[in-house]
This record gives structure tokens, sequence and C-alpha cells, in this order.
């Protein structure tokens, strides 16, 4: 058991709804690490978080012994390296299976999430442009489940147990969830994709995941607010 | 010298002046790798490529023993890996110094790059603002030389040899002035990022760097004629 001392060692500053701050929060989990957590209120940013990230000024970010990790799957891939001796490894030990994890996470922030948040602001065209976009990189995924070497056939992208690609797309699992809810669209369709559903919520059930992945249903409360918000009437131009 | 049995068999699919082959090329030099280059036709993209890289369809793409490898960041820190034990290291050992070289490798490819983008895609008003990015952006990496202490006061950000940082941001070095030279704007200037320019500038003329950066002024006609092609192509 982590003595206070120990705890205050390992800081998260983040936000429980963020998928971005999940994926941290997962990791840590994985690898029995205790940590206070700081909730940023997302308006009003703290001089911890100014200070600890002053090129983004966002979370979440790792504090260690005082010192600063930033950007989600750089902080995942440092707790697994910092922490390495714990079980479980959250990366493949093999360069070239390290490089397809990598890609595949890389995937998920370039392309996927950026969809995503065309769908979640978007509205009209630009919001089916968006719904598209998003449901093209999902069938990606869905193949190189089906088909890619590294994943077909196992549990998780990380094989029996959760990886750095798993941490990525699904640490994302609520905030889809909650956008497709919003947005009243299917983003991943059971039908279309079998095998990502299966492993949405496999993953999602996992220890280590469920205890710190956001409540669906006050997570789609929030999108939809939020979404409410942007929404704002046509100008005169 | 080193056989084909020792390393492998190592292909690289690319084009000598694009900034993110020319990464992978410097990673290659300096790890004593030899490789079989293969260069792409941007207008009509190879059956290998489409093959090797069927997601973004985009060079540079790694092919090592019949497996590829995509995204030059990623390619790079493979290189390190699967050549693990030849010097030198790329990456530097220590769990934080890795995350702080990863974090400023980001930067380049999250902000740094798309408002270079900005700057040989835009015109006018558009342009003007993406000149004033880069210049913010370069400004960061500036600081971030001369205050981070896992970069300052040393000669390259990867300490006293190149290291990943290095080489995400130096890969670019031709390009960045390139697009200098093709739009007539200061991206870096000397006197306001001393220690960049100072620091581009040692980059440039290292051993494994030297030999594959793209002469500028070529790659300036290359980016000019992409600029007046584009701007025919604009109603």
């Amino acid at each position: 058991m982590a003595t206070e001392g120990e705890k205050r060692q390992v800081k998260l500053l983040g936000a429980t709804l963020s998928p971005f701050v999940v994926r941290v929060r997962i990791a840590l989990a994985l690898k029995g690490i205790d940590y206070e957590f700081i909730q940023e209120n997302l308006k009003t940013k703290s001089e911890l978080l100014l200070q600890s990230n002053p090129v983004y000024k966002q979370i979440p970010v790792l504090v260690h012994n005082g010192k600063p990790v930033c950007e989600s799957m750089i902080i995942v891939q440092y707790i697994e390296e910092a922490w390495s001796n714990k079980a479980r490894n959250l990366i493949p030990k093999d360069p070239y299976d390290r490089a397809i994890a990598r890609f595949w996470a890389a995937f998920i922030d370039n392309k996927i999430f950026p969809s995503l948040r065309g769908v979640f602001t978007g509205q009209g065209e630009q919001l089916q442009k968006a719904v598209e976009d998003s449901v093209t990189n999902f069938l990606l995924i869905e193949e190189a489940l089906r088909t890619n070497q590294c994943f077909a056939g196992k549990a998780y992208f990380g094989g029996d147990q959760i990886g750095l690609v798993d941490i990525a797309l699904g640490g994302m699992s609520t905030f889809i969830k909650a956008v497709e809810k919003a947005t009243e669209t299917i983003l991943i369709d059971p039908k279309k994709m079998p095998l990502l559903t299966a492993w949405m919520h496999r993953f999602c059930k996992s220890d280590g995941v469920k205890e710190v992945m956001p409540d669906p249903v006050k997570h789609a409360e929030y999108i939809s607010a939020r979404r409410a918000t942007m929404i704002s009437p046509p100008t005169a131009n | 010298m080193a056989t084909e049995g020792e390393n492998g068999q190592v292909k690289l699919i690319g084009a000598t002046l694009s900034p993110f082959v020319v990464r992978v090329r410097i990673a290659l030099a300096l790890k004593g790798i030899d490789y079989e280059f293969i260069q792409e036709n941007i207008q009509t993209k190879s059956e290998l490529l489409l093959k090797s890289n069927p997601v973004h369809k985009k060079i540079p793409v790694l092919i090592h023993n019949g497996k590829p490898v995509c995204e030059s960041m990623i390619i790079v820190q493979y290189i390190e890996e699967a050549w693990g034990n030849k010097a030198p290291n790329i990456m530097p050992k220590g769990p934080y110094n890795r995350a702080i070289a990863r974090f400023w490798t980001a930067f380049v490819e999250d902000k740094l790059f798309p408002s270079m983008r900005g700057v040989f895609t835009g015109q006018g008003e558009q342009q003007q603002k993406a000149v004033e990015d880069s210049v913010t952006n370069f400004l960061l990496i500036e600081e971030a030389l001369r205050t981070n202490q896992c970069f300052a006061g040393k000669a390259y950000f990867g300490g006293a040899e190149i290291g990943l940082f290095d080489i995400a941001l130096g890969g670019f070095s031709a390009f960045i002035k390139a697009v200098e030279m093709a739009t007539d704007s200061v991206l870096i200037d000397p006197e306001k990022m001393p220690f960049l320019s100072a620091w581009m500038d040692r980059f440039c003329k290292s051993d494994g760097v030297k030999e594959v950066m793209p002469d500028p002024a070529k790659q300036a006609e290359f980016v000019s004629e992409y600029i007046s092609a584009r701007r025919a192509n604009m109603i």
C-alpha cells in the first residue's frame, strides 16, 4: 500500500471526462501506481498547469517527483519506461511490433480524433462529412483487427493484455459513445464493425479500465450540453 | 563494411527532397546501415508503396526484411531499437529525457510543420498569419534551447551527439530555408534566434547529415514550382 509520501510523488493534472486523461489513468491503474489526482477547471487553468505545461497549457500533465510530462501518449510511454519493472508491460518488446503499435496510436491521434472532433463540433454538411470520415477511419481499424498479424485473433491490440493501442483508442470509448448520442449518429456500427465493437466492450469491462472510465450517461449529458453552447444563430452577413 | 546478412535487407522508399525522408536517411547514416533507396515518383505512386503503406500511401517507408515501417519519426525510433547495439544511440537513456525528446518531436509534427505548410500554401493575409505562427513556434524552440535543462549549453538537443529531436527538426533544415527563399520570408532570424541558427548550422555540417541534406537552392526551386502549380489550379 503506497504511503502518503509515495502518493505525493505522482500527481496527475486532469479532468475526469477528458479521454486523454482517461488514457493516462488507465495506464497508471494497470501499473498499480498510486497518485494524487488534481481536477482542473478548464475555464480557469491553475498556476500548476500553466507552469507544468507552458507550451500547450493543456491536460493531462503527469508530474513525477516534481518533473512534468505532457501529451497523453507520451505520458503513457513514460509510465511504461519509468515503471518498467512493474507488470504489466504496456508496450511490446519487439521493435517491429512496437513500430506497429506506435503507428496505430498515431493514427488514432492524427486521424480518428480530428474526425471525431469534427462530429462533436459540426453541423449540417460539415457534420455529415465528419461522420463519413470517422466511419472510414474506424473501418480501417476494423480491418487491422481482422487482418494485421499483430492483432488478428487476439483479445486486445496488445495481444492477451491491454497495450498501447488499446489505451489510445479505448480511452476514447465513452467520448465516442457520447458524441454518437449527442449527434444521433452511428460511428461504430456493430454490424459493419463486429470486431471493433466486441473489442470495445471487452476493453471497457477490464480491470484497471472500468474503474476510471467516465460514466457514459454523465459523459453524454456533458457532450450534449457543450454542443448546445456551440450552436449559435446564423449571423446577418 | 556491413553485409546484407548482418543488417538484414533494408530498403527505403522515398524522395530525396522530402524532409520526412531526409530524417530517416540521417538516422540510417548515423547508424551506418546500408540500404537500397527506391525513389518514388510523387505523381504516380508505385505498387510497392501502395502495398507497404495502404493506410496513408505516403513516403517514407522503411522495409526491413520485407516488413514495412511507416511514419518518419516512428521509423527513426524503429531504427534506434532494431539496431540498439549500434552506436550512436539516438534516444536518451532516462525515461524523463526520452519523454522530453518525444514531446518536442511531437511539437514539430503537430505545430511547427502545419504552420510552415500554411506559409507555402497560403496567400496574402493567410500566408502572413502562417509566417507569424511559424515564427512563434520557432521562438518556443529557441527558448527551450536556452532554458530547458535537457538542452541548454549542449551542442545538440540530444546532448553531445545528435538525437531524436535533432533529427526531427534538423531533417527539415533545407526545407525551412527553401520555404523562406521561395516565399521571401524569414522564419528563423539569426538575430532573434541565435541558438537555433547556430544549432542548425552545426547540424547541417555534421557527418551523416551533410551527405543526405538536399541543396536548399534546389529545394527552393521545387517549392516555388509547387506554389506556382497550386496557384495555377486555383480559380
